[in-house]
């Protein structure tokens, strides 16, 4: 072990922090799709093509801005302005035009409505955005290299993987929980969550609470779309991988639980870097192994509660 | 005559259409043997939306039956032993997977699927020693039951065989609707925890329509390879899965008949736009099912069966 550890320790600490640039995207996605559905119950299988949006509608603002002369750090602004305009424009109109239709219904159409949602936003986005690799990498040109001590290595690594995406994604979650428990519409979205009856009884306008998280929860998942731009080559595609990807975070670490999601996505981030460096043919397989061991053990997920059964 | 006679009935009618169709035109007798393949996977779906669960990964098993059939037959070139062949190995798969998917309802049942299904599409990719990646696999000429048959005949007895299985399947499926295990299918959706307490399990009951659906699916697999003689991992991709799921909407979940009318309307539909409008196919299917699902709920056969009954009230 010693001597393993010597030879590849470097690769290891490589592997680590990839994993950990990576927990972050997957974690700005998991949340958004676990907070739509605490509220919802609804499970947005269209959240990945909103990801994939966001990181598209990213890359074209960012190279616009780069074309105009603007200033790097304007490609920066360029990554958030794009997630809100894709949160505020998509999100509305989501869930006005179509889950407002299903609320109430079987669980099984309200699937069927946002597949099919899902569908139409992967061709809307190869039609706009055709089907080439797109890529935008200004933001990590931008903030250079940091050196990150590794035990007896050091690893010179990109500063926007390594600090500014984990960094957004604790303000996220930090945030999140702060915002959920000591605001006033925090603590109304909580109320609609744990009893919507209730809830609406109290006075709340549960359909504005829906609008609400469910716009932000869009902005939740374009945002990870676009702070994925600057690392990633855009092609097709990269929707379906994503829901399904962070589908298994929420899964594994049980349906709702916000702070849950935050550390399996650690979890399955370093799992899945870990597994590129050392046995890349796993990758790919490596979240669902663990989604699936978990599942074993613990149907309900890591953190989720059992829900009782009625009669 | 009652409906399930008329149902029968326009089963034959229909069968008969089909054999007409292809022996018209050559080129239908492609088109419909792999929509009649499809059918019979949707068939598989539509027991599983009588549980009100909804998979979103059953292009895993027609996958699976396909690429069964392009590996066994260098060693095995008889349709007639391959396709049981897929039939089994899909069962295995159907009743090692659905052991672990029974457990769940819902959103877990049909995310697990779609998950399963992108993994499986991911390793037919990867593992190009043994799959050769997104270039497929081409399947060699087959005998059946030890003959050799020129290229019509061949064509001819695949499409025979497709239509063969979908009756059988189609019968079945009436059979087993009808049967207790059936009716226990219909009452998971309605309310599982009294079928609990009845003491039956509904587990074992989920799990029994989801390996049925799995060989289903395999048998379709098996018919697509024989006919198309390609396979490629792009059988195992999400949109074969909301494929069957269109399909299967579209034609209605109220009777058997359902997805055979749904997939050979999707099929010709599909031969004729596909090329024209490809770059926005996806796009239109998604909002097709949106109408249908908001709009039309028993699709094709919902509106058939409800101008049958008026006539037969009227």
């Amino acid at each position: 072990m010693g001597d393993w550890l010597e030879q590849n320790g470097a690769l290891l600490g490589l592997a680590l922090l990839d994993g950990i640039a990576s927990a972050a995207l997957i974690f700005m996605v998991a949340v958004g799709l676990n907070l739509v559905f605490g509220v919802l119950r609804v499970l947005n299988v269209a959240h990945g093509s909103l990801f994939a949006i966001g990181a598209y509608a990213a890359a074209s603002i960012g190279l616009f801005a780069a074309s105009a002369g603007l200033p790097g750090w304007a490609s920066l602004l360029a990554l958030l302005l794009a997630a809100m305009l894709v949160g505020l424009v998509l999100g509305p109109l989501i869930e006005q035009l179509l889950l407002r239709r299903v609320y109430g219904e079987e669980p099984v159409l309200q699937l069927l409505v946002t597949f099919a949602l899902f569908m139409i936003l992967e061709d809307a986005q190869k039609l706009v955005w055709g089907v080439q690799p797109v890529s935008f990498s200004v933001p990590v040109s931008l903030m250079g290299t940091v050196d990150v001590p590794f035990g007896t290595d050091v690893i010179p690594y990109n500063t926007y993987q390594v600090v500014l995406l984990p960094a957004v994604a604790v303000v996220t979650l930090v945030g999140l929980a702060l915002f959920l428990r000591r605001t006033l519409t925090g603590r109304v979205i909580l109320a609609v969550t744990t009893d919507r009856e209730a809830a609406t009884a109290m006075g709340i306008d549960a359909r504005r609470v829906y609008l609400l998280t469910f716009t932000f929860g869009a902005m939740l998942a374009a945002l990870g779309g676009a702070l994925s731009t600057p690392t990633a080559s855009l092609v097709p595609g990269i929707g379906a991988s994503t829901i399904v990807l962070s589908f298994a975070v929420v899964a594994t670490a049980g349906l709702g639980q916000i702070e849950g999601a935050a550390l399996t996505a650690l979890m399955i981030g370093i799992g899945r870097s870990v597994a590129v460096t050392f046995a890349p043919e796993l990758e790919v397989v490596v979240p669902y192994i663990i989604m699936v061991a978990v599942l074993l053990v613990r149907p309900q997920g890591l953190f989720g509660v059992v829900e009782t059964r009625r009669v | 005559m009652t409906l399930p006679r008329i149902e029968l009935l326009l089963a034959l009618l229909g069968a008969a259409a089909m054999v007409l169709a292809a022996m018209a035109t050559p080129w239908m007798k492609f088109v419909l043997t792999i929509a009649l393949a499809k059918g019979i996977a949707v068939l598989g779906i539509m027991l599983l939306l009588r549980a009100g669960q909804v998979s979103f990964g059953h292009a895993l098993y027609v996958a699976l039956g396909a690429y069964a059939v392009a590996f066994l037959a260098p060693a095995l070139p008889d349709a007639a032993l391959l396709l049981p062949a897929a039939a089994l190995v899909t069962t295995i798969a159907g009743t090692i997977i659905g052991l672990f998917v029974s457990r769940y309802r819902e959103i877990f049942f049909g995310m697990l699927n779609l998950a399963l299904s992108m993994v499986f599409y991911s390793m037919l990719e990867k593992f190009y020693h043994y799959t050769k990646g997104t270039d497929g696999i081409r399947v060699p000429s087959l005998g059946v039951a030890g003959l050799q048959l020129d290229r019509v005949t061949y064509e001819w007895t695949v499409f025979g065989t497709a239509l063969a299985l979908a009756f059988c399947f189609g019968l079945f499926a009436r059979v087993y609707l009808a049967s207790p295990m059936g009716q226990a299918l219909a009452a998971i959706k309605t309310r599982e925890t009294r079928l609990d307490f009845m003491g039956v399990s509904s587990r074992n009951v989920l799990l029994a329509a989801y390996v049925l659906s799995a060989m289903m699916a395999g048998c379709a697999g098996a018919l697509i390879a024989m006919t198309s003689r390609h396979v490629t991992p792009l059988l195992s991709y999400w949109t074969a899965s909301g494929e069957l799921v269109f399909i299967a909407i579209l034609g209605g979940a109220g009777g058997v008949l359902g997805p055979f009318l749904g997939a050979v309307a999707y099929e010709l539909v599909r031969v004729y736009a596909a090329a024209t409008v490809a770059d926005m196919w996806q796009m239109i299917l998604g909002a097709v099912l949106l109408l249908v699902i908001l709009f039309a709920r028993g699709g094709i056969w919902g509106l058939v069966s409800v101008r049958l009954q008026r006539r037969r009230t009227a």
